[in-house]
């Protein structure tokens, strides 16, 4: 049989498939991308309208005169401002996320060592890390809030509810993180490490200058989705009696009897995250371009 | 200035080296050759203290390594080991990828060092490469900067472990040149190669490993023309 099959010929192989993705390139790709836009969106508007309930919904989550009562606050109805609680949410996460890194960090550099002082520090951190993936925050949250004041050890005692809060979301989201920059460090080649001691690096600056600021960049995306976590968790210290944005918007619900309080403090969490998000992704894809373009 | 005597050394059940004895002089460049799993890479790596051995003895300097006071960042310093595959830090530049050992691991200062680093770019071509990322460059390049990144830390002892096994062959040639110019200039050196004609032009003492064993060692006329052992004979017939 012979290999030169020409197109005429009747045994040349057909190579007219049934994808037709190739059919929306360029001018035309833009023109399909658009209307496809414009009918997904058009489509959830569309619900919101035609839905029997609409109208009902429309007015229950999406008041913009109640939204403003709520985030303005309203003293004589008790209800709390979204605009001012909503600082204890970025305090108390700004707070955790520092320590989630700095606990993160030290747990996963433990777990890796093979430094025989540190066997039983070792095992601690593995029963730590499964510990606290597995048990819900909530009730981590409850077990700190509400444990260790009863404990009655003065200063331990002695805190504010969101204290105990920033602790709960440390405890169990440093056991995440650790688990995440673990994983980016044994992503690291081997021959990384080996070339980093070959030149006289201590195993402390192999880490610093070699090994991490790979194992990082490899992390971002699942460390971001850990702090963005860690974010929208804030609301869960609202059951220690914090009012924290989620519960303002929780008070404002239920003193107005409208929830766009609670739609209010949805887009709060959103303006925080997309933002940080569209950032990474950005820093990203110029260290990616950096080190692919030429000088 | 490197002695090796009836180093043993094991992973697991299996020994990589049975015994290996060897001595190496200052301005001295010696090449291992034998086939992939014969323990030459092995041998380089004991050398630096990468891996430890598990009987017999190493000397640098006149100092037992065996001894617990030595510090092997310290050894490591002055034996540079380069690999097969590079290993440049993919996250820093060509400069910083040089600049590293010197700054972090002998505490120099960055300015002090980058004059010295740019001119090792110089010698290898590749002075205006130097903001570049490693990802940018192609094999030979790579392996060269890695060779400077090496030569950087002003090491006494070179050791390359098969640096041209992962090229190309048309990349090869430059890699080959920088090491002949290296040897010309005086560095020691102990090269684990198999390029036969470069180890015939460039070497004072080449040896022959088998399965982790020293069969023999010799100049280059004695391995290459007249080989006393029939393993040797039977491995340079199958190379060549």
């Amino acid at each position: 049989m012979s290999l030169d099959t020409d197109a005429s010929s009747s045994d040349a192989p057909n190579l007219f498939g049934s994808r037709r993705s190739r059919l929306f390139v360029g001018r035309r790709g833009l023109a399909a991308s658009s209307i496809s836009t414009v009918l997904l969106v058009g489509a959830i508007v569309l619900i919101l309208f035609v839905a029997p309930g609409g109208a009902v919904f429309r007015y229950y989550f999406f008041n913009l005169h109640d939204m403003r009562i709520a985030w303005d606050g309203h003293a004589s109805q008790g209800i709390s401002a979204l605009s001012r609680s909503l600082f204890t949410n970025v305090w108390m996460f700004l707070v955790s996320e520092v320590l989630v890194l700095f606990f993160g960090l030290t747990i996963a550099w433990t777990r890796i060592s093979r430094t025989p002082v540190l066997f039983p520090v070792r095992m601690l951190v593995t029963v730590y890390t499964d510990v606290f993936r597995g048990v819900p925050l909530l009730i981590v949250v409850y077990l700190v809030g509400d444990g260790l004041p009863a404990l009655r050890l003065g200063f331990i005692s002695n805190q504010s509810p969101s204290i105990y809060g920033v602790v709960a979301l440390t405890l169990t989201y440093s056991a995440y993180v650790s688990e995440v920059l673990r994983a980016g460090i044994n992503s690291v080649p081997h021959g990384q490490l080996l070339a980093a001691r070959s030149l006289g690096l201590s195993p402390t600056s192999t880490m610093r200058r070699v090994v991490l600021p790979q194992a990082v960049r490899t992390v971002i995306p699942p460390l971001l989705n850990d702090f963005v976590s860690l974010q929208k968790d804030t609301a869960l210290v609202s059951v220690l009696g914090v009012i924290e944005i989620a519960n303002a918007g929780q008070i404002s619900a239920s003193t107005l009897f409208n929830g766009s309080g609670l739609v209010a403090a949805a887009l709060f969490f959103l303006a925080l995250t997309i933002p940080m998000t569209r950032l990474t992704d950005h820093l990203i894809e110029r260290d990616r371009s950096r080190r692919l373009a030429g000088s | 200035m490197l002695e090796l005597n009836d180093v043993v050394k094991r992973f697991d059940d299996n020994e990589v080296l049975s015994g290996v004895s060897l001595q190496l002089h200052r301005h001295e460049v010696v090449c291992l050759i034998g086939a992939s799993g014969s323990g030459k890479s092995t041998l380089l790596r004991c050398s630096n203290m990468l891996e430890d051995i598990d009987a017999g003895s190493i000397t640098l300097f006149g100092q037992g390594l065996e001894d617990r006071r030595i510090d092997p960042n310290l050894v490591r310093r002055h034996v540079a080991l380069v690999f097969q595959s590079f290993n440049l830090f993919p996250h820093l530049s060509v400069l910083d990828n040089i600049l590293l050992g010197p700054v972090y691991a002998m505490k120099r200062k960055r300015a002090d060092v980058r004059d010295e680093a740019l001119a090792l770019l110089d010698r290898i071509g590749l002075r205006d490469r130097a903001n570049d990322f490693p990802d940018r460059l192609s094999g030979g390049q790579q392996q060269r900067v890695a060779i400077v990144r090496s030569l950087a830390m002003q090491p006494s002892l070179l050791l390359l472990d098969e640096v041209t096994s992962a090229l190309d062959p048309t990349l090869v040639g430059e890699v080959l040149d920088l090491l002949r110019d290296l040897a010309a200039s005086g560095t020691t050196m102990l090269i684990a190669t198999h390029e036969m004609n470069f180890a015939k032009d460039v070497s004072h003492q080449v040896a022959y490993l088998d399965k982790g064993v020293l069969v023999e060692k010799g100049t280059p006329e004695q391995i290459f023309n007249s080989p006393q052992h029939e393993a040797t004979r039977i491995f340079l017939e199958r190379v060549r």
